[in-house]
């Protein structure tokens, strides 16, 4: 009970862990200082500059779909333990932790829901949660995710954020990489659309799988997008690094990604790109 | 058979007593002494270490052998195991990566397409082949000779031997993610039997973009893992030198993959290591090659797809509801 009993030096409790402290908050591309009720309003995104923090897959996903549409589907898994992986800590011990900073159960949220009336298949991952890693309770969630895309026959999409790979799942979440492109490969066989969305960060085993296989592979501004770390690089080729590697703007213009979209418009071009590539014409006009 | 060599640090024992005999050979030859007896305890002795060290090996032990320069590389088994190998070079697009070969050969009398990660021997043949690490081209080579293989109805037999996808600008501009992504995707739905042996290093999705097949088949000393025990040992240990730590935490070893059902069949290697007998080891893994070979026979369409789906869907220990899935 100390936690409460401390005396309080602000009046603004501050629930979002992806939010840093306080009542302000630094823009990192501006410099200027930004009311935090003012980012949250905005999904997270400085309206002057436009630079994009993280944001929560719940918030992400109260953002996205059209009212009371979002209907999340295999909330039950979690990671177990498959290696007993113990380094400074075991890994039991470290998932309750991230359960606890983030508020959710895993790194990914999943679920169907409505854009702009089109019912979609979504996986939204979670940064806060052991840096988005993916083990198998991640890639097993983002397998149901595309096989309900399939049995609906609807289209998916992904969000990603995550480092990489999950160290303590061991060859398991490897094998998440293959597992999760293998259903991949069958929602396209079924020429069902995949749109990924590629935001801050998506690196390693996820971005060399489900990350970049998209129909259509969407980045937000800024977003850091890349296979090896750039300090793995760095001491590989020992050059330096030409500037602005591994963002989603090096990524556009090196081929990867279709378009950067700003948070603020991912609805509505989600629905252009849904209406050209699912529904194949505009609906008729409202009168 | 090759006299065995005795380089790894574990190994010092052995490197003891194999000089201590060398020197008594020497001296039996110029005082012209019989030493019959002494030579005879000698080799008992290191007959005796050789089982303890080797039959007791810890799993970092295990990776120096992966890794050990004397090792048989992908195309020594090809030579062995194979006739009329036909290298079809380039990914038509940009490159030819030497890193990671392709090509049409017979196994047993049949066509195969074999696809191999390649280190190379000496220091100049490292370089080209750049230790093993593909780099974007060698993925879409691989895809391209995979596609090849499927429009004319001949397995894939793919070697895994790297210590990972190369980190580098230049593949990093080029997408070696995507074209990894892409071989996974594709290889799931590839239309002909296809078997992968992890002969020696299994470095993460570098190792798993040659992976996706229906059966894995790994050398009892090769490891395959999510990543490097040295990157893991820094990450998590915030110490390089934890590898030997991380090596056992993250369950890499043949054994250990058979066991978690990631891999079909652990390919014995002679005693002390593949690199002792190189015709022993392709030996067995002809045996088996060819028994996974007849077995993949019998899946034709879509029954093959549906059967390498499945493979890799259950891959993966996870807790709904309070009950572990695995």
């Amino acid at each position: 009970m100390s936690l409460f009993s401390k005396p309080k030096y602000s009046t603004v409790v501050v629930k979002k862990k992806d939010i840093p402290k306080g009542m302000w908050t630094k823009c990192p591309l501006s410099g200027e200082i930004v009311f935090n009720k003012e980012l949250e309003d905005n999904q997270m995104v400085v309206p002057k500059s436009g630079h994009h923090f993280p944001i929560g897959a719940r918030q992400r996903i109260a953002a996205l779909f059209d009212e009371n549409t979002f209907v999340e589907i295999d909330a039950g898994i979690r990671s177990a333990d498959p290696l007993k992986f113990v380094d400074s800590q075991p890994y039991p011990v470290r998932i309750k932790k991230y359960e606890k900073e983030s508020g959710l159960t895993e790194a990914v949220v999943c679920g169907t829901g409505e854009i702009h009336g089109i019912e979609v298949a979504v996986a939204v991952m979670d940064f806060r949660f052991c840096g988005g890693a993916m083990g198998s309770a991640v890639g097993e969630k983002i397998t149901r995710a595309i096989e309900t895309a399939l049995k609906k026959k609807i289209p998916c999409l992904i969000f990603s954020a995550s480092g990489g790979a999950r160290m303590q799942e061991g060859i398991f979440s490897l094998m998440q990489m293959a597992k999760t492109s293998a259903a991949l490969g069958r929602l396209a066989e079924a020429k069902l659309p995949y749109i990924s969305i590629l935001t801050h960060p998506t690196m390693g085993g996820v971005t060399a799988s489900f990350a970049v296989l998209g129909d259509i592979n969407i980045a937000e501004p800024g977003a850091l997008i890349g296979f090896a770390g750039a300090r793995v690089i760095k001491d590989t080729v020992k050059q330096t690094l030409p500037p602005g590697f591994q963002t989603a703007e090096f990524l556009q213009t090196h081929g990867l990604i279709d378009q950067i979209v700003s948070r603020l418009e991912m609805r509505d071009r989600l629905r252009d790109i849904l209406r050209a590539l699912y529904l194949r014409k505009l609906p008729p006009a409202k009168k | 058979m090759e006299k065995p060599v005795y380089t790894l640090e574990f190994e010092k024992p052995l490197r003891d007593l194999s000089t201590q005999l060398e020197q008594l050979r020497q001296q039996s030859l110029e005082n012209n002494l019989d030493v019959g007896s002494e030579i005879a305890a000698i080799e008992r002795k290191i007959e005796a270490t050789q089982r303890e060290i080797y039959s007791s090996l810890t799993p970092w032990q295990k990776v120096q052998i992966a890794r050990h320069p004397k090792r048989p590389y992908a195309l020594d088994y090809v030579e062995l195991i194979c006739e009329g190998f036909v290298e079809l070079h380039g990914d038509r697009q940009f490159n030819d990566d030497r890193a990671l070969v392709g090509g049409t050969a017979f196994f047993n009398g049949d066509a195969v397409m074999i696809i191999a990660q390649q280190k190379g021997r000496e220091t100049k043949e490292k370089i080209a082949r750049n230790f093993g690490m593909p780099q974007p081209e060698g993925y879409r080579k691989a895809l391209r000779l995979m596609k090849l293989a499927e429009k004319f109805g001949i397995p894939v037999l793919t070697f895994i031997d790297t210590p990972g996808a190369y980190p580098g600008i230049g593949s990093e501009e080029r997408h070696v993610s995507e074209a990894i992504a892409v071989n996974l995707r594709e290889m799931a739905m590839l239309r002909v039997p296809s078997i992968s042996v992890v002969v020696g290093e299994g470095g993460s999705g570098g190792a798993l973009g040659i992976g996706v097949t229906d059966r894995v088949l790994i050398f009892e000393n090769s490891y395959y893992s999510v990543i490097s025990p040295e990157g893991c040992a820094a990450i998590l240990w915030k110490d390089a030198a934890a590898a030997p730590k991380a090596a056992e935490a993250l369950k890499l070893n043949a054994d250990q993959l058979e066991k978690l059902g990631v891999v079909d069949e652990v390919i014995a290697e002679p005693f002390g290591g593949a690199h002792n007998d190189i015709e022993q080891a392709a030996a067995t893994l002809r045996y088996a090659l060819q028994k996974h070979l007849n077995d993949l026979r019998g899946l034709k369409g879509d029954n093959l797809l549906d059967a390498r789906y499945e493979r890799y869907r259950r891959l993966g220990l996870y807790e709904e509801a309070g009950v572990v899935h695995n």
